[in-house]
This record gives structure tokens, sequence and C-alpha cells, in this order.
């Protein structure tokens, strides 16, 4: 095997750029491993741990390119390097962009007409872009993650007194007339505004919706924290004062993690204002304002999908399984387990979609652990290793670092999913499967070869896989030819998360018969 | 022109994209009208010292 390793000098790429030129070198003929990343601290510690970290890369600044390949012969590390930089410099003049500006000012000297800036640059430079968009008159979705709440709440305010809507930080999806920005999902266009602090949230609704008929007039992203005390929920309500004003708006959704609840009942009391028809699903949370004519609350995002079905007045076209057909699933796939399969693992790429099943499950199994539980009890010590019952947020920081999320990047969640199979006390694996702009191409192909290898390598024990499908049929992916793939892999699929929820609760119940 | 909340849901959007190529490409896909900005980190890399450079221009 040989190492070769290039640095290349103030050379900058995104993440996702560099991991999609690193999965085609890995491909070239006598390459076995191929890493092209910026050499940021984290980084090194990730080409460290490949065994790749040499004194150059040691060496090298944050803002310089790494590229690193381990191949059969030299030659072959050579080639592969060579078609790596090429592949680079190709992308730099490819067809969708075909001369860059290097500045927003620059940007905005060539489409003068611009009326939105999305900013998915690192966080520590993430919260200056911002700044500058606003103080161009400019309205933002922030995408970056790692922004500061004392960053988060000064942009909040200057948006404010500029009269303009700044979505997020760590804003992953929203919908402007029509328009998918970060992930979204290809949906209808109807009278539903939804208003959400989490992403995929915000695309299990909508996509629940446009399954049912129901389309969506605007999707606007808050960002995770934006009903913290500490910054008041001051996106949430701007975004509600431009729904309410909105001809094209009839109902109102508010999603949310648990949420402060001053804040929330803040919020709560200005949707009812709007005289709006609002549904409110703060997940996990119970608000001091109470249901009314104008609003009505929902505990899962599935639910909240069939309220705004109900009010207006459409009949539930979700093909969900009854209580019958989900306790036969229990029944019969707990009798083909052997006794030493006792625990579930559910590996995500959605975060609101991890906490949701979490909190469905938390009552109903004994000994429920995840990187995201709210009690320190409930927390994974060790990310890397499951205990008893596990929930992963795989979205979660310590598993993005240096590298694209895991719904554009399935890579550390299929090695996950290999890990899992290989635990004997396994008995049910729970994933989500995102689809929609942004996400990879084909996740239901990579998910059921890795599944596949996953069953070989547990052997004889048997290994049930429920997975939870959002997207749409619009979407590039298409929701039915993905279900297809996984469906044909003996996978079982879940019409909505809270149903995949469901299926896991009803296999353990049947353990425990 | 007037790019205040009122206004964002009366027009198209036209967008700047900061950042990840693939958000380009994928509001290309849209039909999206989209400039894409090239971005690197600003020199020495320190943001810091550019958070103090943006305060003061």
């Amino acid at each position: 095997m040989k190492v070769r390793v290039v640095i290349r000098s103030r050379e900058y790429h995104d993440s996702v750029r560099l991991m999609q030129v690193s999965e085609r070198i890995r491909k070239e003929r006598g390459v076995d491993e191929a890493i092209l990343m910026m050499a940021t601290d984290n980084n090194k510690k990730i080409l460290a741990a490949s065994g790749v970290l040499t004194n150059e890369v040691a060496d090298a600044k944050s803002d310089d390119l790494v590229v690193a390949v381990v191949a059969s012969d030299e030659a072959q590390a050579d080639a592969a390097i060579e078609t790596a930089i090429e592949q680079l410099s190709q992308r730099a003049a490819g067809a969708g962009i075909k001369y860059a500006p290097r500045t927003l000012e620059a940007a905005l000297a060539l489409s003068p007409q611009s009326n939105v800036v999305v900013i998915s640059v690192p966080g520590d430079y993430a919260a200056g872009e911002a700044r500058r968009a606003l103080n161009q008159g400019l309205h933002v979705m922030l995408f970056s993650d790692n922004v500061s709440l004392e960053d988060e709440l000064s942009l909040k305010q200057l948006a404010n007194t500029k009269g303009l809507l700044l979505m997020g930080p760590d804003c992953g999806t929203a919908i402007i007339n029509g328009a998918g920005l970060g992930f979204a999902n290809t949906v209808r266009r109807g009278p539903v505004g939804v208003v959400g602090a989490s992403g995929t949230g915000i695309q299990e609704i909508t996509t629940l919706l446009d399954r049912m008929g129901i389309g969506i007039s605007q999707a606007i992203g808050t960002g995770g924290r934006d009903l913290k005390e500490a910054i008041g929920g001051i996106t949430m309500i701007t975004a509600i004062d431009m729904l309410a004003s909105d001809p094209a708006t009839e109902i109102i959704v508010l999603t949310s993690k648990p949420p402060c609840k001053t804040v929330a009942d803040e919020v709560l009391v200005k949707a009812e204002a709007t005289g709006k028809t609002i549904v409110v699903n703060f997940l996990g949370e119970q608000s001091a304002v109470k249901s009314s004519d104008t609003l009505t609350f929902t505990d899962s995002l599935e639910s909240t999908a069939l309220a705004v079905a109900g009010l207006l007045q459409k009949p539930s076209a979700l093909t969900l399984r009854t209580s019958a057909e989900i306790d036969a699933f229990g029944q019969e796939n707990a009798a083909q387990l052997q006794p030493s399969q006792r625990y579930l693992r559910g590996l995500y790429a959605g975060g609101t979609l991890c906490y949701e099943a979490l909190l469905f499950l938390q009552d109903k199994l004994d000994g429920l652990y995840s990187n995201i539980a709210v009690e320190t009890e409930r927390q994974l010590e060790d990310l890397w290793t499951s205990r008893e019952h596990t929930l992963v947020d795989m979205g979660e920081d310590a598993y993005t670092q240096g590298r694209a999320h895991p719904m554009i990047d399935p890579t550390l969640r299929m090695q996950r999913l290999l890990q899992e199979a290989d635990d004997s006390e396994v008995a049910l694996i729970l994933m989500d499967l995102v689809l929609g702009f942004g996400a990879h191409k084909d996740p239901a192909s990579i998910m059921v070869e890795t599944v596949q290898q996953a069953r070989a390598q547990a052997g004889d024990r048997y290994l049930p896989v429920v997975v939870t499908v959002c997207g749409t049929e619009a979407d590039s992916q298409s929701l039915s030819a993905q279900t297809k793939i996984l469906e044909d892999a003996d996978i079982t699929v879940a019409t909505s998360n809270a149903e995949a929820a469901r299926l896991a609760a009803a296999l353990f119940g049947a353990c425990n018969e | 022109m007037n790019n205040t909340t009122n206004e964002l849901f009366a027009g198209e959007i036209k967008v700047i994209n900061i950042g990840l190529e693939l958000f380009t490409d994928t509001l290309t896909q849209q039909q999206v009208k989209v400039t894409h900005v090239q971005w690197e980190p600003p020199a020495q890399g320190d943001p810091e010292l550019m958070s103090l450079l943006d305060d003061l221009l």
C-alpha cells in the first residue's frame, strides 16, 4: 500500500464538494482510500485516524486543502491525486456556475434584484456574512451551525430593525414562494403556512400534507434555538406576522422541539391574534395557553398533518397501518428473534425525527438511551457505541464535524449500521430516509446494500429493519421508487415517522409478552 | 428596491448563495435565479479579526 498526500496551499472547497470528489476517487482502480479535506484541527483528527497524518498535514493551515490517497502502488496513487485535482478544477468552471463572484457585494452588483441570501459557510465566518447581507437589505437563510447565541440574538435584532427575515442559524429547510431552500421537498402549493424551529420537522409535516393533496404557501425555518429564552422567538414572531398578512395562507402550523414556556406562550398569543387557524406542535410540551376555536395542539408531526387535513375538511389520504396490522407486525417479527435479541437501535439522519421517536418510545422501552436525550441519565455516554435500546441522531455536531450531514453523506451512518448488526443483542434497526433537494440522489440503494451486508454479518440471526421515508412523489428520488427499492429488500417501510415508532413499540411489546 | 418582509411573498425570489455549491445546483434545478459566490476563508483565516473588521466597516 502506498500513501500519497498533497497539500494545496490556500485552496478552499466546501465539505460537500470534497466529499463528492473523495467518493469518486475511491472508485478509481487500485485506490483503497481517498480523503479530500480542508486542514482544520478537527479534520486533522480524522486524517490521523485514517493513518494519513504526515508532518506536512500536521503543519498545514486551516485554509489549506489536503488530498490524501491510499493506493496499491505509487503509480496508481499519483494517478488518483491527479484525477482528484483535475475534478476539483473542472467543477469550479462547471455547468451551473459560469462566473462566480468572490464576495456578496460583487454578487449583488451582478444581480442587483437579489432578495435572499443563503449562507452555508463554516460557522466561524457565518455571522459576519449574515450581518453583511442584512446590512445590504437582504433576507437571510443561515444554514450554517456553530454560530454563538450572542451572534444569533444580535443578527435577529438587526433583521428586525431593518424589517428583514433572518432564518437560522442552523436552519436546514425553508420553502419560499415555492422554491425549496436548503433541504426541502418538492411539495404542491396551497393554503398551509409552516413555521418551524426544526428542519426535518418541517420536511415531515410538508411531505405528509403533500401526500394528502394539501399544499404549502410558505415554510419558514427559524433555527433550532429561536424559542429559547435568550432569543425570545424573534424569527417565529416575524414569520407569524408575515403569514398573517399573506392572503394565500389559511392555516398556520407552528412546530418546534420543547420551547421555553414563556416564549411559547408569547408566540401563541401572537399567533391567536392573527385570527387565522393555528395548529401547534411543540414536541413534548404542554403550553399554558389552552386549545380554542383557532388553536389546535398536536403531539406528533403525523398528527399535525392529520389535524390540518381535518381542519381543511379533506379526508385523510394517508394509508397508515391499523393497530391490528401494527400488532401483527410485532408478533410476526418477535417470533423470529433469538432470545438474545432484545434491543432497538435507531440510526437517524433527521434530528427531529429522532427526537419524536425518542418521545414516543421513552415510556414504552426500559433503558432507552440517546445522544439527544434531555435527561442526563438517559444520555449516551459513548457516542460511538450503543447501549441497550439506543436512538442516535447522526446529524448532531459530533458526527458531522469535518464531513457532510448524513442526509448527503451516508457513510458514517452505514458504518454504524454494520456495527449494530454485529451485536447479537440487536432485535430491530430503525432508520429514516430523507429525500428532496440536497439529499443523496439514491439513498435507498445505499441503504439496501448496507442492510444486505449487515444481514449477511448477522448470519442466522433474523434482523428486521423498519425505515420511515420522508419525501414526495415529485422529489427527484421519487417516494414510490425509493420505497420499492427498500421493500424489495425486505425492509418494512412506514408511512410516517410516528408509524415507524409504533411498529418498533409493537415488536418489543410482543417480545415482552 | 423595497425588500422588506411585506414584499418577500409578493414576487419571485432571487438568491445569492454563499457556501455549498450543492445549494446553487438545487436552486438552478428549480429554475430559481441564483448567483453563486465562490467563497473562501478570509486571508490569515482569523475569524475574530474579520469580525472586528466587519464592525469597523
